[in-house]
C-alpha cells in the first residue's frame, strides 16, 4: 500500500505547486486586461506602461503554470489507472473538452498577444489579452467540472464496471460546480489584485514612480475587494452545499465527533484529539454554525459518529471519518486569510479615496507580506476540500485507496516524486528570484533602453545585439 | 462507422497535427544547438517560433485528453504501462516550456547556456520518445488480461522502437529546417538551406530502414497492405523528389513534403494498429481493441458534438495566426527578445 502514499504525496504536492500559479494568471491576466482597455479607452501612455511592467510577472508565472499543467493531466494515467478506467468516460470528458476550448484559446492568443503588439491594431490586440483571460477562466470551470464530479458524482450510471456518463446538463449544473466555481475564481481575483497591491506598495514606499503605482494599487484595491467579498459570499454557500452534500467534511471541519446541540454554535479554535475521538478546549460563538449551514438561526448539525454509522450501514464496515486535525485547520486557515483579505481591501480603498495611501506607510508596510495571504487561504482551500474527502476518490463511489495503478511500484512513483519535486522546487526559486529582479528593476529603467525598442515585454530583459 | 471508430480517428489526427506542427518547432529547437551560431542567431531562431510553439503543444494534451475521455482503458494502460517514459517525456518539456520565457531574463552567459540545453533536450527527446512509444505500441507490448501493461526495458528499447524514434528526430529536425528557410532570410536562410540538404540523406535511410523494419517486426504490412504500401510509396516517392525542391530553393513545397512525410509515418501506426489500440504479445486475446477500450456511447457522442463544433474554430484561429505571423524574419528584425 506504500504506492497510494507516494502517489497521493506526488498528486498532492504537484497539485498545490501547481496552484500556485493558476489563480495569479488567471487574476493577473483579468488585470493586465483592465488596463489595456484603460489604455485603449483612455489613451493614456501610462496605462500601457502599466500593462507592459505587470505583464512581466504574468508572463513568468503564466509558463510554470502552463508546463506543471502537462503532469497532471498525465498522471492520472501514470499514477491512478484504475480510476482513470472507472471514470474516465465522465472525468475524462471536461478534461478533453477544456484543452479544447481553453487551453487552445489561451496558448494562441498568449503569442499572438506577446508578439502581435506591433502587427495588428491597438482593438484586435487588447481583444487577444481578453481571449486569453477568458481562456484561463474557461480552464478553471472544465477542471472544477471534473472535480465537482470527485466530490459529487452526477450524471452517471454505474455499467460495466465503470462510471458512464448519462446527463452532461447533470455534469454541468452540478451544485458542487457552482459553488466551487466562482468561489476559485474569486479566490483568483483575489490572489492577482494582492500581489499588484503587494508590490505597488513597495514602490510606495520607496517613493519610487509614485504616480505610476498609486493607480497600479487603485486598481489592484478595486479589483481586491470584489476578489474578497466575492470570495466571503460564495464561501457561505460553500458550507451550505457542504451541509447537505458532504456533512461528513463539513462535521471535520468542525472537529465534531458527536451531533451539535440545536441552535449549534461555531468552533473558532479547538484542542482536537483524533484518537480519543473528542474535541475539548473550543472556543464558539453561539449559533453561528447553524446559520453557516442553513441560513438561520437554529438547526442542529450531525456529528462524525453519526455519520460514520450511517456510512457503514450504506457502505459496509470501514472508517469513513477523514484526517480530522487537517480538515480544521485548514479550514480556519483558509477562512481566515479572506477575512484579513476584505478587510485590508476596504480599509485601502477608503485610504485611497481619501488619498492618503501614498503616505500610510503602515498599510503600506502590511500589504507587502499580505500578498502571501491569498496562495495560504487557495492552498489551505484545496486540502481541505481533497482532505475532507478522504477516504474517497470519488464520493461514495470509489476509495482512493482503490485507485492508484497496479502495474506502477513504489520505486517508480518514488523516482518521479523526487524528480517533480527537484524540478518544481527549482521553478520555484526561479520564479521568486525572478520577480525580485523585475521588481527591484521597476519600470521606470525601461526608459534608460532604447525607446526604439518597442517588443512590450522586454522589462527587464537581455538586449544582446538589439540595437 | 461507430463512433469509438470515429474517435480512433480523430485521436490519430491530433497525434499527426502534433508531430506535423510541433515537429517543427522541435527542429528549430534542435537548431539553436546545431544551426545558430551567436546569440543573436539564436534568438532569430526561438522568435520563428515564438508565437506558435505553446499552441502546438496543446495538440499533445489535447490528444492525452481525448484518450482520456473516448478510450480510458487505452489512456490508463498506456500512461502507466510507460511510467518512466513519461515522466522524462514531462521532465524535458517542463524544461522547455519554461526556457523559453526564461533565457532572456537574466544577463549572464551561463544562466543563458542552461536553458538553451533546456530548449535542445526539450526538443531532441520528445520526438524520440514519441516515436519510441508509437513504434513499441504497433510492434506489441506485454499487456495482461486486465489490461495492464509490465514492460521490460528491452520492451521498450530495441532496434525497432530505436528506429521509429531517430525516425522522428530526423524528420522533425528536417522539417525544422525547411521551416527555417521559409521563416528566415539572408545568411540563415541559405545555412538552414545547407544543412536541409545534409541531413536529407540521414533522415532518408532511417526513413527507409524503419519501414522496412516495420515489415519485419509488425503485423502491419501483413494486415493492412493495401493501404500502407500505397502510402508508403507514396512517401518515398515525394521524398525522393524533396532533394531537388530543396535544391532548387521551392521551400513551401519542400516544407509540405516533411509534413505529409511525417504525418504518414504517424498515421502508419494508426493504420498498423486498427481495430486494436494496443497489441499484446502474451497473448492475441489480451489486444486491446477499440471497442473494448472505449467510453460509453453518451460520452462519445456528447464529445463527437463538441469537437466537430470547436475543432473548425481552433483550426480557424491557427491559420489567422500563422497569417499574422507570416513575414520572413530577418537577424536585423528589430526586436527578437522572447
Amino acid at each position: 500500500m506504500e504506492e497510494v502514499l507516494l502517489a497521493r504525496i506526488q498528486f498532492a504536492s504537484t497539485t498545490l505547486f501547481h496552484f500556485i500559479f493558476v489563480p495569479l494568471s488567471i487574476g493577473l491576466a483579468l488585470i493586465i486586461a483592465i488596463m489595456q482597455t484603460l489604455y485603449v479607452v483612455k489613451k493614456k501612455e501610462i496605462y500601457m506602461k502599466m500593462t507592459k511592467f505587470w505583464s512581466v510577472f504574468f508572463l513568468i508565472n503564466f509558463a510554470i503554470g502552463v508546463v506543471t499543467g502537462i503532469f497532471q493531466e498525465f498522471q492520472f494515467g501514470m499514477n491512478w489507472s484504475t480510476y482513470s478506467r472507472f471514470v474516465g468516460d465522465i472525468f475524462g470528458a471536461p478534461l478533453a473538452v477544456e484543452a479544447l476550448l481553453a487551453f487552445f484559446l489561451e496558448s494562441t492568443f498568449i503569442g499572438i498577444w506577446i508578439f502581435g503588439a506591433h502587427k495588428l491594431s491597438k482593438k484586435v490586440h487588447l481583444a487577444s489579452i481578453w481571449l486569453v483571460s477568458i481562456g484561463t477562466v474557461l480552464s478553471a470551470f472544465w477542471i472544477l467540472a471534473a472535480n465537482s464530479f470527485m466530490q459529487n458524482p452526477v450524471g452517471y450510471q454505474l455499467q460495466n464496471g465503470r462510471a458512464e456518463m448519462n446527463d452532461i446538463v447533470a455534469l454541468l449544473t452540478n451544485e458542487k460546480l457552482w459553488v466551487a466555481f466562482p468561489h476559485t475564481i474569486f479566490g483568483s481575483i483575489a490572489t492577482g489584485a494582492f500581489f499588484v497591491v503587494g508590490v505597488s506598495a513597495f514602490y510606495l514606499l520607496k517613493k519610487r514612480q509614485t504616480d505610476f503605482f498609486k493607480k497600479s494599487i487603485g486598481i489592484g484595491l478595486l479589483v481586491g475587494m470584489v476578489g474578497g467579498l466575492g470570495l466571503a459570499f460564495t464561501g457561505h454557500s460553500q458550507a451550505q452545499y457542504l451541509m447537505h452534500a458532504q456533512p461528513m467534511k463539513m462535521a471535520a471541519a468542525e472537529g465534531l465527533w458527536e451531533d451539535s446541540g440545536d441552535p449549534a454554535a461555531w468552533t473558532v479554535i479547538a484542542k482536537i484529539d483524533s484518537d480519543k475521538q473528542v474535541t475539548t478546549q473550543r472556543l464558539e460563538i453561539p449559533y453561528l454554525l447553524s446559520y453557516l449551514s442553513y441560513n438561520e438561526f437554529s438547526g442542529k448539525v450531525l456529528g462524525m459518529n453519526t455519520l460514520n454509522d450511517q456510512m457503514v450501514e450504506k457502505y459496509g464496515e470501514g472508517n469513513y471519518i477523514p484526517p480530522v486535525k487537517t480538515t480544521f485547520w485548514s479550514f480556519r486557515i483558509m477562512a481566515g486569510t479572506g477575512g484579513v483579505l476584505v478587510m485590508a481591501s476596504l480599509l485601502g480603498l477608503f485610504l485611497l479615496f481619501r488619498k492618503k495611501i501614498a503616505a500610510s506607510s503602515l498599510y503600506l508596510k502590511l500589504m507587502i507580506p499580505v500578498i502571501f495571504l491569498p496562495f495560504i487561504g487557495n492552498s489551505f482551500g484545496w486540502i481541505m476540500s481533497e482532505i475532507g474527502r478522504q477516504p474517497w476518490v470519488v464520493n461514495g463511489l470509489m476509495k482512493t485507496a482503490d485507485a492508484v495503478s497496479p502495474n506502477v511500484s513504489a520505486g517508480q512513483i518514488l523516482f518521479s516524486l523526487i524528480s517533480f519535486s527537484t524540478i518544481y522546487a527549482i521553478l520555484g526559486i526561479i520564479m521568486v528570484v525572478l520577480f525580485v529582479k523585475v521588481i527591484q528593476r521597476g519600470p521606470e529603467e525601461r526608459k534608460q533602453e532604447d525607446v526604439s525598442v518597442t517588443d512590450p515585454f522586454n522589462v527587464g530583459g537581455v538586449t544582446n545585439g538589439t540595437k | 462507422m461507430a463512433l469509438s471508430d470515429l474517435w480512433f480517428v480523430l485521436i490519430a489526427v491530433l497525434f499527426i497535427g502534433f508531430m506535423i506542427l510541433e515537429g517543427f518547432d522541435f527542429g528549430v529547437g534542435m537548431g539553436t544547438k546545431f544551426l545558430a551560431k551567436t546569440e543573436r542567431e539564436k534568438q532569430l531562431l526561438i522568435h520563428t517560433i515564438g508565437p506558435v510553439w505553446d499552441a502546438n503543444e496543446v495538440w499533445l494534451i489535447t490528444a492525452g485528453g481525448a484518450m482520456f475521455a473516448a478510450f480510458p482503458h487505452w489512456y490508463a494502460t498506456v500512461f502507466s504501462g510507460y511510467y518512466m517514459p513519461f515522466v522524462l517525456l514531462l521532465i524535458v518539456l517542463i524544461a522547455r516550456g519554461v526556457a523559453f520565457e526564461f533565457r532572456e531574463k537574466v544577463d549572464s552567459p551561463k544562466w543563458i547556456a542552461v536553458w538553451d540545453w533546456s530548449i535542445f533536450a526539450g526538443s531532441i527527446v520528445p520526438p524520440f520518445l514519441l516515436g519510441v512509444l508509437f513504434s513499441s505500441m504497433l510492434k506489441g507490448m506485454p499487456v495482461d488480461g486486465d489490461m495492464n501493461l509490465h514492460a521490460g526495458f528491452a520492451d521498450f528499447v530495441n532496434i525497432y522502437t530505436v528506429a521509429g524514434g531517430v525516425a522522428f528526430v530526423l524528420l522533425s529536425y528536417l522539417h525544422g529546417l525547411l521551416f527555417l528557410t521559409l521563416k528566415t532570410e539572408g545568411p540563415m536562410r541559405k545555412r538552414a538551406k545547407e544543412a536541409a540538404l545534409r541531413i536529407y540523406w540521414a533522415a532518408g535511410i532511417v526513413l527507409a530502414v524503419f519501414i522496412g523494419l516495420t515489415a519485419v517486426y509488425t503485423d502491419a504490412f501483413a494486415s493492412r497492405q493495401a493501404i500502407l504500401i500505397p502510402l508508403f510509396a507514396v512517401v518515398l516517392i515525394l521524398y525522393a523528389l524533396l532533394h531537388r525542391l530543396i535544391k532548387k530553393g521551392r521551400e513551401g513545397f519542400s516544407f509540405t513534403v516533411t509534413a505529409v512525410t511525417l504525418a504518414a509515418v504517424t498515421a502508419s501506426f494508426f493504420i498498423g494498429l486498427f481495430p486494436n489500440v494496443l497489441v499484446s504479445t502474451i497473448d492475441s486475446a489480451f489486444n486491446m481493441t477499440i471497442k473494448a477500450s472505449a467510453s460509453g456511447e453518451y460520452s462519445l457522442k456528447l464529445m463527437t458534438f463538441v469537437a466537430l463544433t470547436m475543432v473548425p474554430i481552433v483550426i480557424g484561429y491557427t491559420i489567422w495566426s500563422y497569417y499574422v505571423f507570416r513575414k520572413r524574419l530577418t537577424e536585423d528584425s528589430e526586436h527578437l527578445e522572447y
